[in-house]
């Protein structure tokens, strides 16, 4: 069976650190980053990158858009 | 098999999700966690569905949204406080072939806009309105709103809103539902991916409802305020879920033309 895997890509500076993406996540992929953007808030980054399944939902309730969603199928 | 790494997927022909083109890459006057940037780029996808973007002019209200027009591309116009409906009544009458929305918040639309609100449901004009409710005056510092529910703490009302001296709170999707002049009204929420895409479809409904001129799409989105409700925003998306729902249940409320929950 074809597996997927997913990435996202966070626009780390645009990002508030909220964290209503991690909750969202169902493969407990994101936690909010020790390190600080540029306007002081720990932004959202992946992980544990092996386990995105690329399913959009942390991108879908992002308020600030900042992700992208990529999806590769492995053969 | 070779182990794929993260540069292998992180290619643009793999791109599955990200930022509607019809948002600006202006970076979002809002606290962290509001509701406020998820309703917008739910409007900024449906608009990009539907290909209108050069046919679409919104209303922006007065309040936290209040600088909407940066945030998407659009041809927007600043209404005064409340006055967005009537605003958008105008911009629909002389330019009928434009999508008209209005976007605006719950002091903006159940306070001091409830008269054109009202009068704009029940002439039946062909317009969206998105309502976002928040129970709370977010901009000016979390005072108590028409919205705000029974026993919630605002800096207006620090030990909770008593209904014996300040009212019962104003369940204005309820009240549009029972006009002749609309013909969707829905309630929604942007917290949780599941909500999300049901919030989508509802706009989507109340836009592809203009193009068939059925009149008033009126989409409540049940937000949060963080800042106002002095809560992390995971925190008050919970507070949300245990406190606004029971009194703003989620769903469709009139569904072409009929009242289908009470």
């Amino acid at each position: 069976m074809a597996k997927i895997r997913g990435a996202i890509l966070v626009d780390v500076e645009a990002c508030k650190g909220c964290g209503v993406c991690i909750p969202a996540c169902p493969q407990d992929v994101l936690d909010l980053a020790k390190e600080v953007n540029g306007k002081g808030y720990n932004y959202s980054y992946m992980k544990n990158p092996e386990a995105c399944i690329g399913c959009a939902n942390c991108a879908i309730v992002c308020p600030d858009g900042v992700i992208s969603v990529y999806k590769v199928k492995v053969a | 098999m070779a182990e794929i790494t993260i540069q292998d997927i992180i290619k643009k022909e793999n791109l599955v999700y990200t930022k509607s083109k019809v948002m600006t890459d202006a970076t979002l006057s809002y606290c962290p966690g509001c509701g406020h940037g998820t309703a917008h780029r739910l409007i900024a996808e449906v608009i990009e569905e539907m290909d209108i973007q050069s046919q679409t002019v919104g209303v922006c209200p007065v309040g936290c949204s209040v600088l909407m027009y940066n945030f998407l591309d659009l041809d927007m116009q600043q209404a005064a406080h409340g006055r967005a409906p009537a605003v958008a009544t105008a911009i629909k009458r002389l330019m009928p072939e434009k999508f008209v929305f209005t976007y605006q918040g719950d002091g903006d639309l159940a306070a001091i806009g409830t008269a054109e609100t009202i009068h704009a449901c029940n002439r039946g004009e062909n317009i969206v309105i998105i309502f976002v409710n928040n129970g709370i005056y977010g901009m000016t510092g979390g005072q108590m709103a028409p919205t705000t529910l029974k026993g919630m703490p605002s800096s207006t009302c620090p030990y909770g809103r008593d209904i014996e001296m300040m009212g019962n709170p104003l369940k204005m999707t309820e009240l549009v539902a029972q006009l002749a002049g609309t013909y969707y009204v829905t309630r929604q929420s942007v917290h949780s991916p599941r909500n999300v895409r049901r919030a989508k479809k509802a706009i989507r409904l109340a836009f592809e409802n203009q193009k068939l001129k059925r009149g008033v799409s009126f989409v409540e989105i049940v937000s949060n305020c963080n800042s106002g409700w002095k809560l992390p925003p995971v925190k008050a998306n919970e507070w949300m879920e245990e406190n606004m729902f029971p009194f703003y249940p989620l769903g469709d409320i009139k569904v072409d033309g009929e009242i289908v929950s009470k």
